[in-house]
């Protein structure tokens, strides 16, 4: 095997998964920040800059807390399942595309770890084994609360994995295509133009639907708000990681957060079109000349992936603050009642479309 | 057998079961308040509730011309209902009265104020200082109360 190519994959994974983690502790601060406004407070202010030390001496915290370890424990299973939950979440991203490949010195360069022929199936696979980790830690921790906590995820993250699924079959069928490089290209290009507004050929334009169905079973996949009943503070106390504490604690927390930020890159891939350029700003890339020209298109490219990432994961905070949490018989009814035949009408709407060559 | 379920209240339209419009409205809501409220929260060290003159905090015995106004007339330790004032009074060269020990047991009083009302000399007062907060249990001695803090 070429070694360029392993020293190319360590930059790529060491880079993208970096950028991620750098992510998680201004995820928090953003969070609590902006929960703190919401609600005529003003959150963290004192450490640093407006609080944007607070991450770093909560996770100095975390680390030189005790290393509790209840005795009632099924030790094995409690110690990985922080880890299961944690590299679930972080492998999503492995397939996600932040920028277009580029050709330097005749080697094709791709933006993103691994250009899977399966990514969409292989993050709704990994996306569910972060289910696993919540389980092994509701059953392990042998305690009511998490037992339930854990019965719950596991009841909800299977009912709205088929909504997600289904909602994704759409965009699938619309790009014919499972590889989330090739889905992105396929969004390139002006859907229609209304006056002066091109509307981009994105796939929440195309799958408006599906979208919808998208978002809603995201919150439920990432056990935020509206959908959080694993973790029913208010109910049973903290769900499924009530046993844990210190650093196994801040690793669910961590998970909780990265899968946050990969649902939301998924999200853009899907229906936002990844890292193809917000309209109008391509002609920013005509100033420059050859090679510097080609540079300036990238950066943009990560530039409008990471601003698009950065509003659905400023949703996941703006919603979590706004709606108050389902009910657990209206999350099941929603999902089953609601969510599933709208995706599965949604997938017939599209056949239709398609072969009747409107999309 | 199955239990049956009875509706209560209107029944709602499609258009609000649905919960689309009401979400947008409800995260509307959240982002006014977000950008365009005043926040309520005061940053207390450096900032401080502005609270009304007739506040009743930290005790302070007035002074005229650097001698306290007290005579010992034991009026404040009769009329107060927590029994915290105690006074060991004693004689001035020039005869008068005035407290030899002056002591408040802060632990035990309310802040009612019925001493500062009951003081015919107008010697005890309560200031508007209430960060008082001790790592011990504390009786504030004549030296202390005679600390003119906050007063008014």
């Amino acid at each position: 095997m070429d070694i360029t190519i392993l020293v190319i994959s360590a930059i790529k994974v060491v880079v993208i998964f970096g950028a991620v983690f750098v992510c998680v502790p201004l995820m928090t601060w953003i969070e609590r920040r902006g929960a703190g406004l919401m609600q005529l407070r003003l959150g963290p202010s004192r450490l640093g800059p407006l609080g944007l030390f607070q991450p770093i001496a909560d996770g100095i915290k975390f680390l030189f807390k005790e290393d509790r370890e209840p005795a009632h424990v099924e030790k094995f299973f409690y110690f990985i399942a922080p880890l299961v939950c944690f590299i679930a979440a972080a492998l999503t991203f492995a397939v996600i595309p932040v920028a277009a490949p580029v050709n330097i010195a005749g080697r094709t360069i791709s933006f993103q770890i691994a250009d899977l022929n399966v990514g969409i199936l292989y993050i709704l696979a990994i996306s569910s084994v972060g289910l696993y980790g919540i389980v092994m830690a509701g059953w392990s921790s042998n305690n009511k609360y998490a037992m339930i906590g854990a019965l719950r995820s596991s009841a909800q993250m299977i009912s709205y994995e088929i909504a997600l699924g289904l909602s994704v079959i759409g965009v699938v069928m619309v790009f014919s295509s499972v590889v989330s490089s090739e889905i992105i290209a396929a969004q390139a290009g002006t859907l229609f133009s209304a006056g002066p507004f091109n509307f981009p050929r994105w796939g929440v334009f195309l799958q408006p639907i599906g979208f919808l169905i998208f978002v809603v079973a995201m919150f439920a996949e990432t056990n935020r708000l509206p959908f959080d009943l694993p973790e029913g503070e208010s109910e049973i106390v903290a769900g499924y990681h009530i046993e844990y504490g210190g650093l196994k604690w801040s690793m669910f927390f961590v998970a909780e957060y990265t899968s946050m930020i990969s649902f939301s890159a998924l999200a853009v891939t899907l229906f936002f079109g990844g890292w193809q350029l917000f309209p109008g700003m391509g002609r920013l890339v005509a100033l420059a000349p050859g090679m510097w020209g080609a540079a300036l298109l990238v950066v943009l490219q990560i530039l409008s992936f990471t601003i698009k990432t950065a509003f659905f994961m400023w949703f996941f905070v703006w919603v979590r603050w706004t709606l108050p949490r389902f009910r657990y018989d209206q999350l099941m009814a929603l999902g089953w009642k609601v969510l599933m035949p709208l995706a599965a009408l949604n997938i017939a709407g599209t056949l239709v479309l398609i072969r009747t060559g409107v999309l | 057998m199955a239990t049956r379920t009875r509706r209560v209240g209107p029944r709602k339209s499609l258009f609000h079961s649905i919960y689309i419009v009401d979400s947008f409205k409800g995260l509307w809501i959240t982002m006014k308040y977000l950008l365009f409220r005043k926040k309520v929260t005061i940053r207390y060290p450096e900032e401080r509730r502005q609270y009304s003159a007739r506040f009743r905090g930290l005790h302070y015995i007035k002074t005229t011309n650097g001698v306290e106004n007290c005579t010992a007339c034991m009026l404040c330790p009769t009329v107060c209902p927590a029994d915290c004032i105690h006074i060991e009074a004693g004689e001035r060269a020039d005869k008068e009265k005035y407290p030899v020990r002056f002591d408040i047991d802060i632990m035990r009083c309310c802040f009612c104020g019925m001493c500062e009302e009951a003081c015919p000399k107008d010697a005890i007062k309560l200031s508007g200082v209430y960060d008082m907060s001790a790592a011990k249990r504390t009786v504030y001695d004549k030296e202390f109360l005679l600390v003119q803090r906050g007063n008014k």
